[in-house]
């Protein structure tokens, strides 16, 4: 279903634009980071992109075959964890994407041996860590077998060794073939994770730059400054 | 899933066994809507197993102001009704709700009032002139104000004293609580005030405080109660033959003394007359 | 004050003799009270569900409605279902006036709007949390809805357990349709009524006594059972 090819898209909220005429197409191949400083709109373009956002104006199409939304998923900075076992949070992902049944039961306790978490899958979701928590919820969206996956500050709560936990699984989900979309603060990261940076100041997309020319050499005067100004404290 | 877990939180919820309820028992039965004063006095548990007993039909009395009790019927909520206030039976039965009304018995309304007594009252028989000493002692008095059948009487009684106690005597002494005999009985209790009242929920009354009874005797203070089936061609779910077993039993000569075994201690409560036809 | 003690006594001595009679009359107490809190639940649960889902016109005006209803007068809904079910009435061929049915009809309008209103409130609290999580997943209204519910459950117990007390503890609405009919549809709160007009004091506080200690009896259980529950699943 990829490329998603993004046109003009604008959002506004009370008048307020925080998306402005964004056009981009987003295809699979390489891993794209978006950065930007608070109030940039990183999330709300990536909540465009997922669907969970309708654009104001513009238009966002996802223009490969069955152009559906159902083959892509979304990791959130807090994951929502149902009350219910580890593994019925990942059944419960799979029950609504149509797996069938026998099939969910297999795929359960292969992504949480993957994720580590095969000794917990029968404890109830919200008694886990922050890092087992965020490991569950790349579970459940690993199950869903999607072609993208929107990561949207997916570490920017948990500490460093759950950091690293959780960027081992995004190389992961990356190796089994899923395009990774995500966001973050931290430029460490981003130079770890990202092959390609999307880089927006106040709603507007100012740069699209390979990872190792976007920190060495950034096309807009904006990119230079952010990364002088964020990188004492990545 | 998720309904199967709904399912299983609302049988969680409800711990205890939960059972529909029971509608309609198989048991044959009548509705008899009548008074508190006879509910109240205990009268009722002391026929209806005898009545019971006799017919296999089981009694539903449902306790009301003579007036609600008419009301009741006059919706067709009510097989039988069995109340105390002849001018309003004559009435309900004058529009076709009933088929005929009998006497069955009578007990007698006595005025009780503080030992005190502001109004100097006690020790009377005439109920007229204890009334009028009331008014112009303006001693508190607690009304009914219900349209009960006791209501009635207090109101009928208001006029032979001459006394005009909807309009120039109404005062701030004259206190219309609209509830039952028992709610007003506690009012008056708690107010020291005079109130009328049947002598059968006097006597087992519980709450008396200070009061005691300071006139009774007088011929105008009896209290007839009257026995009515309602009519089964104004009314069609009446159930006629159910019902006239129970006005019959009422007023034949068994039913009869059943009513005049009734005590409370060595109270005779309800005196059975329903052999006087003009009562 | 010495009545009070006497009202102590009078509820000892009552528990103490278990009068088949008195049994009777808790038993349809319970009977007629649980039963019509297992309708509202049915009723209820799902309406707040889809009032704190939903989106539609006049919704607005739903909740203040129903916040409102909170506070019906028991005697208001006694008359209404009196003359909904009286022989005059609509429904009066099905003689159902002055039994247990027409008491838990009644019971079930009153705290319908407790159990809808309150449980809209806790939903939706819920769905703030839960929105994004679930709408990303793919679920539509009505599956998150069924989720919430589920997810709520420790906060709905409570709130059944605010429509039963509601319903034990009301006079209005069941003296008015069930009659207080010795053996048929007195229940313990009409009993008091009828023991206070008898002006049998400590007796009728006895009852109330007896009736305070069946409803702390059951809301000290469902604590219970809710905290230990709420310990396992977080």
């Amino acid at each position: 279903m990829l490329p998603l090819v993004l046109d003009q898209v604008s959002f506004t909220v009370n008048g307020k634009t925080i998306i402005d005429r964004i056009s981009i197409e987003i295809g699979t191949g390489p891993r794209t980071v978006i950065l930007g400083p608070n109030g940039a709109g990183k999330s709300v373009l990536m909540r465009l992109c997922h669907g969970l956002l309708r654009p104001t104006s513009g238009s966002i199409v996802w223009r490969g075959e069955n152009g559906g939304r159902r083959r892509q998923a979304m990791v959130f900075q807090r994951p929502v964890m149902l009350r219910r076992s580890a593994r019925a949070n990942v059944v419960y992902g799979m029950k609504l994407a149509g797996v069938p049944p026998r099939e969910r039961e297999l795929r359960a306790s292969d992504v949480l041996d993957a994720v580590g978490l095969a000794d917990v899958a029968e404890r109830p979701a919200r008694v886990l860590s922050g890092g087992e928590q965020q490991r569950l919820a790349l579970a459940r969206a690993w199950a869903l077998g999607p072609e993208v996956l929107f990561l949207d500050e997916p570490t920017a709560n948990l500490d460093p060794a759950a950091t690293r936990d959780v960027e081992t699984l995004v190389g992961q989900i990356r190796a089994s073939g899923t395009k990774i979309v995500m966001t973050t603060h931290n430029l460490g990261q981003a130079k770890r994770l990202g092959d390609e940076i999307l880089f927006l100041t106040q709603g507007r997309l100012v740069e699209r730059t390979p990872v190792e020319r976007f920190f060495t050499k950034p096309a807009s005067v904006e990119a230079d400054a952010f990364i002088r100004g964020e990188l004492p404290w990545s | 899933m998720e309904l199967k877990h709904m399912a299983l939180t609302g049988m969680l919820l409800m711990s205890a066994p939960v059972t529909a309820p029971a509608v309609a028992q198989a048991q044959k039965f009548i509705t008899v809507a009548s008074t508190t004063s006879t509910e109240n006095s205990g009268l009722f548990k002391h026929l209806l197993p005898i009545f019971e007993k006799k017919t296999g039909i089981a009694v539903r009395v449902i306790a009301q102001g003579t007036g609600q009790a008419l009301d009741t019927a006059r919706r067709g909520d009510a097989d039988v009704v069995f109340v105390h206030a002849k001018e309003a039976e004559e009435k309900f039965i004058g529009e076709g709700h009933g088929v005929k009304r009998f006497p069955v018995m009578y007990n007698d309304f006595v005025l009780v009032g503080p030992k005190s007594d502001p109004a100097k009252i006690g020790g009377g028989k005439d109920i007229a002139k204890a009334l009028k000493k009331v008014r112009s002692a303006a001693a508190p008095f607690v009304s009914r104000g219900d349209k009960s059948g006791t209501h009635m009487a207090e109101l009928r009684l208001w006029k032979v004293a001459g006394i005009d106690i909807g309009g120039a005597d109404k005062g701030p002494w004259y206190r219309a609580v609209g509830q039952g005999m028992g709610a007003s009985l506690n009012t008056a209790s708690s107010m020291n005030g005079y109130i009328l009242t049947d002598r059968a929920t006097w006597i087992s009354f519980k709450n008396r405080g200070d009061l005691a009874v300071l006139v009774e005797g007088d011929q105008r203070l009896f209290n007839q109660y009257g026995v009515i089936l309602v009519n089964p061609e104004k009314h069609k779910h009446v159930k006629r033959d159910l019902g006239q077993a129970f006005v019959d039993w009422i007023v034949s000569a068994e039913g009869q003394k059943a009513v005049a075994s009734y005590r409370i201690g060595s109270d005779r409560l309800f005196f059975p007359n329903a052999n006087d036809k003009g009562a | 004050m010495i009545e009070i003690g006497q009202a102590f006594g009078a509820a000892a001595t009552l528990i103490a003799a278990r009068d088949p009679e008195l049994v009777g009359i808790v038993l349809l107490s319970l009977r007629v009270s649980l039963t019509a809190v297992v309708f509202a639940s049915i009723l209820g649960l799902p309406l707040g569900a889809a009032i704190a889902v939903g989106r539609f016109p006049g919704r607005r005006a739903l909740i203040v409605v129903l916040n409102s209803l909170m506070g019906l007068p028991p005697v208001v809904v006694g008359l209404l279902v009196y003359l909904l079910l009286s022989r005059a009435g609509p429904l009066g061929q099905f003689g159902m006036l002055f039994t247990p049915a027409a008491m838990v009809v009644a019971q079930t309008i009153l705290i319908l709007p407790i159990v809808a209103a309150l449980s809209r409130q806790a939903i939706e609290d819920a769905w703030q949390e839960y929105r994004e999580q679930l709408r990303s997943l793919g679920a539509g209204p009505l599956t998150a809805a069924a989720t919430l519910l589920w997810d709520t459950r420790f906060s709905l117990v409570t709130i059944v357990l605010a429509g039963f007390g509601r319903a034990a503890a009301e006079v209005g609405a069941v003296i008015i349709v069930g009659g207080n009919i010795d053996g048929v549809t007195r229940v313990m709160t009409t009993a008091i009524a009828l023991e206070t007009s008898k002006g049998d004091l400590p007796l009728a506080m006895g009852l109330g006594i007896l009736l305070l200690s069946l409803v702390l009896a059951l809301n000290a259980a469902a604590y219970w059972v809710k905290e230990a529950a709420q310990r396992r699943y977080g």
